[in-house]
């Protein structure tokens, strides 16, 4: 009931923060209105590091404890990083074009690590898929997600390390926490923008990381199948069953 | 295409594809749900 809930704010504040972003900021003075997709496009790359470093700490957490929930959180929190990194990269293409003449540059560090952030969390992803051994499958994810956070804080210094097409940090740089001299309804709009998004982040990390029990679940239930299925197998003829016990789980599939 | 058509496919792009998501995972959550083990709580 609380997660409902929670998803209905979410709703309610992504609806009302794109409002304000399209309708209740003046249009920047220099980019016009294309400068309105930094809100959501900020607010997405933010979360994209959120998401990839609760994956780093749940892989790290899965490592010290063996605790199972702390992958269900890895996962959860590296599949809503890819869509939020995918969004990130949609929004800055769709706002690069009007003001920078082009919707990529690979020359580009800050867009080059990006699409490599993305490409490392699509494939921790996919590395999941190869095994059906939650601990083995959790401890390969685990490094692989330590590793590939490596790519979290290239991204964003990028930008300072390197010449860039991209403007600098809009928040935590090196010599400011927020731009003082931004006009106070651009800040209202981006910060309102990020609390909504955090909001809905909070509610699909919940609702994912719940799917990932269930999923466990299901397969912890499979693999009982199989268990049942060979000791009857062995009840009925003697011999054993142990020609039998990957039929189920290619059914399951 | 106009500065407001970018606003709109990239508001649209970003707004649409969360909502999209949101579905998506609900759907697969009810029907993962279905399959689960007794006993089990999901959470």
């Amino acid at each position: 009931m609380k997660t409902r809930i929670l998803g209905f704010a979410a709703l309610l504040a992504v609806a009302a923060a794109t409002l304000y972003g399209l309708f209740g900021v003046p249009a920047d003075l220099n980019q016009g209105d294309a400068q309105r997709i930094m809100y959501p496009h900020v607010s997405s790359a933010w979360l994209a590091y959120l998401s990839f470093g609760v994956t780093a700490l749940a892989g790290l957490g899965w490592l010290v404890r063996r605790d199972l929930r702390f992958d269900a959180v890895a996962v959860a929190s590296a599949e809503i990083g890819v869509l939020f990194t995918a969004l990130a990269i949609w929004g800055g293409m769709m706002w690069g074009r009007p003001v920078w003449g082009v919707f990529w540059q690979w020359d580009d560090p800050r867009l080059t690590t990006t699409a490599l952030l993305l490409a490392l969390y699509v494939g921790y992803l996919l590395l999941r898929r190869l095994s059906d051994d939650p601990a083995r499958r959790a401890t390969r994810a685990a490094v692989v997600g330590l590793v590939a956070a490596i790519d979290i804080p290239i991204v964003h210094f990028s930008v300072i390390w390197w010449r860039s097409l991209h403007q600098p940090p809009t928040f935590l740089s090196p010599d400011k926490i927020l731009n003082p001299s931004a006009p106070l309804q651009f800040v209202l709009a981006l910060v309102g923008m990020l609390a909504a998004f955090t909001l809905a982040w909070t509610w699909l990390l919940i609702r994912r990381y719940q799917l990932a029990r269930a999923e466990l679940a299901r397969e912890e239930a499979v693999r009982s199948g199989v268990v049942r299925s060979a000791r009857s197998v062995t009840t009925a003829n003697g011999e054993g069953g142990v020609a039998q016990p990957n039929a189920p789980v290619e059914a399951a599939r | 295409m106009s500065d407001v058509g970018y606003v709109i496919a990239g508001y649209g792009g970003i707004i649409g594809s969360l909502a999209v998501y949101a579905a998506l995972l609900l759907r697969r959550l009810a029907r993962a749900r279905q399959h689960r083990s007794p006993g089990d709580d999901g959470a």
